[in-house]
């Protein structure tokens, strides 16, 4: 199996759903001749041309909900944000439309919105956000974070398929950093199903996005002093594996949740409770969790370090959970 | 005038007189406690929204606001149907989910349902533009704003948006000179809304919004406009809402004088008077289509009391496709 990176395997799920399916679009800033920001889109526009890649001027508003007339007439539009961050500007129609319709009305909405999220590259508050609680929050959406080049496009073709509006954050630290063996034909990995990346018996690290191969890296760390941790990657942030979650507690006992995104109503806090009310009697020790602080990204690399989780963090919170 | 059939010009008159029943009925419906959230009167509307609806082709679509109750009726909705998703039952089309003309969508009738928040429905309706315009197919959609909706950022977007995709699209804004409490005079500063369309690179043309026969005209215009390729329009159909926001509000803001005004220029006794002195209409026709009006207005409102409350238990179903 050829070996690709995240980046080019979200580039061979747009291209091979667009050729297979000619109702697929992209719509966004600068998607067409530029290939998009991160390149995402390269090639994109040379093979299906203007018609079906399609430059937007700037107007997050009016895109996301012309991506909802389009799917009401039965294409599926892929709207691509440059950024994470920017998605704030397309909220109304995402959450307040696309979000309520088929509770409503009962058309399917076939939508993909795309967008580089996360921090890590040192892009300051404006371009480093994790907004999927936001999304996680209404009810309606599917909201799609991969943390690997294989998930990554299985999941995509998986999201442009669905004929739900699906969020699909694409963590931008792992699109060059991240490479992995890619079959080269289609394939889908299933919307709401969580993967177990490395099983252990010892705690449950649950966790999703960049913070997947940090997780793995404090595994590996741990597994050397005997600490068996079991790693799932959640994949779907919303609806929530909440069976793969609880099967692992039930195992485990002692759970560590980490997340790049702010600490306050973050996932991990859904994810507690889900935990609180459903296996309560099988925790050893109280939920622990990583995340980011409930400040803006900040830009200053200290400061990014600092407020970024990563795998010591992790190893050390794994030990102290581990010695309760 | 005389250059059409009598009874194209009889079907309007008959769409905008149906509009104002089912809206007198609504009214009495919530006295009656059958409605349990609000309504929006249509008086003031009735002409924009049947007069731009009646020059649609049947392929086109439609996305129509709360004071357009005269785009879904000449489009197919039944008063039934209506009556219904106001009195909140199963048999509405959002099945009880949505409050009044909100949520009210039928793709099989060409209707794109709005949400409040509503220049939302000026970028859905470039998506369906988009679409048709995707897929080569000679349709067009057409969607209404209005005066208070023409401040949001998203109406400004749109216009742009279509005008660069040069969209088939014609959007109809309703100046009803009141945005809730708010005069036109607080919400724009211009001394002609309409000039924002030349502003984003489409044409804008101004219609009295309480003559039928106008509104029907200049949408016809930017609706063959923009099925001939030549990408949207904008039009400002000046009307004045004669009832508050909603039921519940008395408007004691607006100044009676400008209510009396208003109200020698309404858009059904217009066009009646005009029929009348062009031989189109008699008293004897015009007691028929009261008569059977009142008939269909009742046929509705029985469909309506016949159609149960949704179950509780499907509180959760259909969130998801």
């Amino acid at each position: 199996m050829p070996e690709i990176t995240f980046l080019e395997a979200i580039n061979q799920a747009l291209r091979q759903e667009m050729r297979a399916d000619e109702t697929v679009f992209i719509l966004g800033q600068d998607v067409g001749v530029l290939g998009g920001a991160f390149k995402a889109t390269e090639g994109l526009f040379d093979e299906f041309g203007r018609e079906r890649v399609i430059d937007t001027p700037m107007c997050e508003y009016a895109f996301s909900g012309l991506a909802s007339g389009a799917a009401l007439m039965g294409l599926r539009p892929i709207v691509e944000f440059q950024f994470a961050d920017f998605i704030s500007t397309g909220f109304d129609p995402i959450v307040q439309f696309a979000a309520t319709h088929h509770y409503r009305q009962r058309n399917p909405l076939p939508i993909v919105f795309r967008a580089p999220w996360g921090g890590g590259s040192h892009a300051g508050p404006f371009h480093s956000q994790c907004p999927e609680s936001w999304f996680a929050h209404t009810a309606g959406l599917k909201v799609v974070i991969p943390s690997n080049p294989y998930d990554a496009k299985g999941l995509l073709v998986s999201a442009i398929r669905d004929p739900n509006p699906v969020i699909f954050f694409e963590p931008k630290y792992l699109y060059r950093s991240q490479r992995g063996e890619v079959p080269s034909n289609l394939y889908t990995v299933q919307l709401g199903s969580a993967n177990i990346t490395r099983t252990g018996i010892d705690l449950s690290i649950i966790t999703y996005g960049a913070m997947v191969p940090e997780a793995t890296t404090a595994a590996e760390m741990l597994s050397k002093s005997g600490i068996s941790c079991e790693v799932i990657d959640l994949r779907t942030i919303s609806p929530l594996d909440s069976e793969m979650i609880l099967d692992s507690v039930k195992k485990t006992g002692k759970v560590l949740i980490l997340h790049e995104a702010r600490k306050t109503v973050g996932i991990g806090a859904e994810i507690a409770a889900i935990i609180s009310e459903h296996a309560f009697q099988y925790l050893d020790a109280p939920i622990v969790r990583i995340t980011a602080p409930d400040t803006p990204v900040p830009y200053s690399p200290p400061l990014e370090r600092a407020y970024r989780p990563n795998s010591n963090r992790v190893a050390e919170a794994a030990r102290r959970l581990c010695d309760f | 005038m005389l250059e059409r059939e009598k009874a194209d010009y009889l079907k309007l008159l008959y769409w905008m007189m149906l509009t104002r029943a089912v809206d007198d009925r609504s009214v009495t419906l919530s006295k009656l406690g059958k409605i349990p959230g609000t309504i929006f009167s249509q008086k003031g509307h009735e002409a924009i929204s049947v007069g731009a609806a009646c020059a649609l082709s049947d392929t086109d679509v439609v996305a129509p606001l709360h004071r357009d109750l005269g785009a879904y009726l000449v489009r197919g909705m039944t008063p039934g149907r209506i009556f219904s998703q106001a009195m909140a039952r199963v048999g509405s089309p959002s099945q009880g989910r949505d409050v009044n003309t909100h949520g009210m969508g039928d793709l099989e009738l060409g209707i794109i349902g709005y949400v409040s928040h509503l220049p939302q429905s000026m970028t859905v309706a470039l998506g369906a533009a988009f679409s048709f315009q995707y897929r080569k197919e000679p349709r067009i959609a057409l969607t209404f704003t209005g005066d208070g909706a023409s401040s949001e950022g998203a109406f400004s977007e749109s216009l742009n948006l279509a005008a660069v995709l040069k969209l088939p699209i014609v959007f109809v804004l309703e100046d009803n000179q009141y945005a809730y409490s708010t005069p036109s005079k607080y919400q724009y500063a211009t001394p002609d809304l309409v000039s924002r369309a030349a502003a984003f690179g489409l044409p804008g043309v101004t219609v009295s919004g309480n003559n039928i026969l106008d509104v029907q005209k200049v949408v016809t215009d930017a609706i063959n406009r923009a099925r001939n390729g030549k990408g949207p329009t904008l039009i400002k159909a000046n009307t004045m809402r004669m009832e508050g926001h909603a039921l519940h509000d008395s408007a004691a803001y607006v100044p009676t004088e400008l209510l009396d005004k208003w109200r020698k220029n309404d858009p059904i006794s217009n066009y009646k008077t005009l029929l009348h002195k062009n031989q189109l209409l008699d008293d004897k026709a015009e007691k028929l289509l009261i008569e059977q009006i009142k008939q269909e207005v009742s046929d509705g409102v029985m469909w309506a009391e016949n159609s149960p409350f949704p179950d509780p238990s499907t509180l959760t179903d259909g969130v998801y496709a």
